[in-house]
């Protein structure tokens, strides 16, 4: 009987631990449930700074496209960017934004391209080991270092082939080299981890046919890393048009609607620098103008980045 | 039926196909090649102007003010006072000791009775706050007022070591007056002493304080937000609209230009929430000071904005790679959500993120654009004090160097350029220190 009492009140500490485990695992815990608040509000941060992003630079823009003789039609026609006559026409800028990123595509295409199929085609791993870290550098230079190098280097480099009377102080061909040159690393990191992505047994399967190492790397290796490599040319692109101490530094002071790479003309970005770095009063039509700019800015970079997105998660192949 | 070609012709196709596909070797090498040689040329081209000889002209030469044969810089504060006062107008005078004074129980140039009663007065000059000038300090005003050294021509370090017999010619030649040396324009002095409008004079300390003073704000604003959000995606999100939405946006924002930042930056932190930035709302807004909200607070937190995105990215990265078993083992012996990432993915994961905050933060020291629209002050000569200073960073006084027509600014841009590149390599390698070290403690 005593035995069985015993056991009795045993099984009921058991089945009284148990049920005290149920509400272990049951019960509320108003820390845990704080922490994931906080943390939930962390990334809730990022979209505040959008719609920071969106609402301010939309408000000022609002107000300068307010501002009397300001209109839309004018902004996105006209030729002429002068604040001081209130001639507001973005084309000067927009142009000069245009070709320095044109020339800066012109160097990166290749050069980023071609340097990513050696690291990945042809380098050995010895090779490769000494050259990654390199890239690295070149991209974690400052871009005012570069700025420098664009004006103290590339300029009288240019100046030196094609002559100095053809080639101004400032001019849009040095910025937009030097901007190649700051994204080639980008290119052609991106690139390598695409070309890296394909399988092995595509280019066994090439070299089984009897194709050269070339043929398999640019015939095969290449069109099944395209999605990848396209992207990064957009993503390229983005980052040409967003560049602003290469440019503020090297292109030149003063809008002017030119094709001539050898002029000196203002990007969208050095103008921001340039009005935004004087003494500048807040209700002023400068003011608001910049973040006109900026707001067309943004949606370029924004869109481009976009497509970059797009281009990867609709062509990509997808290999078993 | 296409035709195969056989025996020579065979022999041919195969040969020139190896010998294009060796000439496109060749090719790829070379573009590689190129950006190493890019890389050198960018640090040649500014170790360059960094070294080089000078021809100097003093207007006073300083072996004249040597008194008893003790060169000018060995003499005491008192003798190097009264070398000042034989050389400047009274007025000059007025104005230095205004801003400090020269002795702290007399004064040289101002009528004593006078200047008590300016300190007395609502707006005391800056002087009656501060201790008195040093002897280094004096001997630096003697140097800028008395001897004004002037650089009339600098050459390049190449010129200056393989045709140095042809420059010294030159020199003489052109400048028979000037003193003609050898010059680092990097020295211990251009680091400790602040900026001057003379460049053969300034510095880059108040620029360095900056940068520091910025990015010590930029990273205690965004690590522990950019760390929180990661987790948050990593470990708490389940897979619905809103989380998404937060996901394709921080994507979005790693890619939104730099100078976009400085616009929201300006608009926000510079405007909007100037009573908080400029100090005013907490009572301790810098008197010497009018910056209005361009302050090292608004530069911080516009910089920390830009490196979000990126210190989010690449913690999302560690923490995803620390493996799920890790995870079920601490869940599984009783220990909850929380515990489990603090205890056991967070220490895990850390190698990871420190190294992504270390990385970003060598970018937000180099970022420039921003800064410039943000408002960082083009001449300051105070160290800054505290978050609601007005600021400069190394970066910008780069900037406005090299954006100054005269030969000598090229010169200081590029020893200001080096400093800076010697800050990031140090931040850069202990980064994979960290990585290094820590990863191996946790295998």
């Amino acid at each position: 009987m005593e035995s069985h009492a015993a056991l009795t009140s045993e099984t009921a500490t058991i089945m009284n631990a148990d049920s005290a485990a149920n509400s272990l695992s049951k019960r509320r815990r108003p820390g845990e449930t704080l922490i994931q608040g906080f943390l939930f509000l962390c990334g809730v941060i990022s979209i505040l700074t959008t719609i920071g992003i969106v609402y301010e630079l939309g408000k000022e823009a609002l107000l300068f496209f307010r501002t009397d003789g300001v209109t839309l039609t004018e902004f996105f026609t006209s030729t002429k960017w002068q604040p001081a006559i209130g001639d507001f026409g973005i084309w000067p800028l927009v142009t000069a934004t245009l070709m320095t990123s044109a020339i800066a595509m012109l160097v990166a295409l290749p050069l980023g391209l071609a340097t990513a199929v050696y690291l990945s085609e042809y380098a050995s791993d010895k090779t490769r080991s000494i050259l990654k870290p390199i890239l690295e550098v070149l991209a974690g230079i400052p871009t005012v270092v570069y700025g420098y190098f664009a004006l103290t280097f590339m300029t009288p480099l240019l100046r030196s082939i094609f002559g100095d009377g053809v080639v101004q102080i400032f001019n849009t061909a040095s910025a937009g080299i030097v901007v190649g040159i700051l994204i080639i690393p980008l290119v052609s990191s991106m690139s390598e981890d695409a070309l890296h992505a394909v399988p092995n047994s595509l280019r066994q399967a090439a070299f089984g046919l009897g194709a050269t190492k070339l043929e398999t790397a640019l015939k095969v290796v290449v069109p099944a890393a395209l999605s990848g490599i396209t992207a990064a040319f957009v993503v390229a692109i983005s980052r040409a048009v967003g560049e602003t101490m290469i440019v503020a530094i090297a292109a030149g002071a003063g809008p002017k609607f030119t094709f001539n790479p050898f002029e000196s003309a203002e990007t969208m970005t050095g103008h921001i620098v340039r009005i935004s770095g004087g003494d500048l009063s807040y209700d002023s039509v400068d003011y608001n103008s910049i973040f006109a700019i900026g707001l067309l800015l943004f949606f370029m970079t924004l869109s481009l980045n976009m497509l970059s997105r797009r281009i990867v998660t609709r062509f990509r192949e997808v290999y078993e | 039926m296409s035709h195969y070609p056989e025996g020579d012709a065979l022999l041919a196709q195969i040969n020139g196909r190896h010998r294009r596909g060796a000439i496109w070797r060749t090719l790829f090498l070379s573009a590689t090649i190129i950006a190493v040689l890019v890389l050198i040329a960018l640090l040649y081209n500014v170790v360059n102007s960094a070294f080089g000889l000078t021809a100097v002209e003093n207007k006073v030469d300083p072996a004249s003010l040597a008194v008893d044969g003790v060169p000018l810089e060995e003499l005491s504060k008192e003798q190097l006072v009264n070398i000042l006062a034989a050389h400047i107008s009274t007025g000059l005078g007025r104005r230095l000791e205004r801003d400090q004074l020269f002795f702290e129980t007399q004064t040289v140039f101002e009528d004593p009775a006078l200047f008590n009663e300016l300190c007395a007065s609502a707006e005391p000059p800056a002087a009656c706050a501060l201790p008195a000038r040093s002897q280094e300090d004096v001997y630096r005003l003697v140097l800028e007022r008395v001897v004004e050294p002037n650089v009339v021509q600098t050459w390049s370090l190449a010129d200056s070591v393989l045709h140095r017999s042809a420059v010294l010619a030159q020199a003489q030649q052109e400048f028979p007056d000037a003193e003609i040396s050898f010059r680092s324009w990097l020295t211990p002095a251009f680091i400790t002493t602040p900026q001057s409008s003379e460049p053969e004079l300034a510095g880059v300390r108040t620029a360095i304080l900056g940068s520091l003073w910025v990015i010590a704000i930029t990273i205690a604003f965004s690590f522990p937000i950019g760390v929180g959000a990661a987790i948050y995606l990593e470990e708490y999100a389940q897979p619905n609209r809103i989380n998404s939405l937060i996901q394709t946006n921080i994507n979005n924002l790693a890619g939104v230009p730099s100078i976009i930042y400085g616009m929201l930056g300006l608009a926000i932190f510079v405007r909007v929430m100037e009573g908080f930035t400029s100090g005013a709302a907490l009572g301790l807004m810098d008197d010497s000071t009018t910056a209005n909200g361009r302050t090292i607070l608004s530069a911080g937190l516009t910089l920390g904005l830009l490196i979000l995105p990126i210190i989010i990215i690449n913690a999302q990265e560690a923490i995803r790679a620390v493996p799920g078993s890790l995870r079920q083992a601490s869940l599984g012996l009783g220990a909850t959500k929380w515990q489990t990432i603090w205890h056991h993915v967070l220490p895990n994961a850390l190698p990871g993120i420190l190294t992504g905050a270390i990385l970003s933060m060598s970018r937000a020291i180099g970022e420039t654009a921003p800064l410039v629209v943000v408002g960082a002050s083009t001449f300051i000569t105070v160290d800054p004090s505290g978050p609601f200073s007005k600021f400069t960073v190394l970066p910008i006084q780069i900037y406005q160097w090299t954006s100054r027509p005269q030969a000598e600014f090229r010169n200081i841009a590029a020893a200001a350029i080096l400093v800076l590149l010697v800050l990031l390599l140090t931040l850069n390698a202990t980064a994979v220190y960290l990585r290094n070290r820590y990863s191996t403690r946790m295998a």
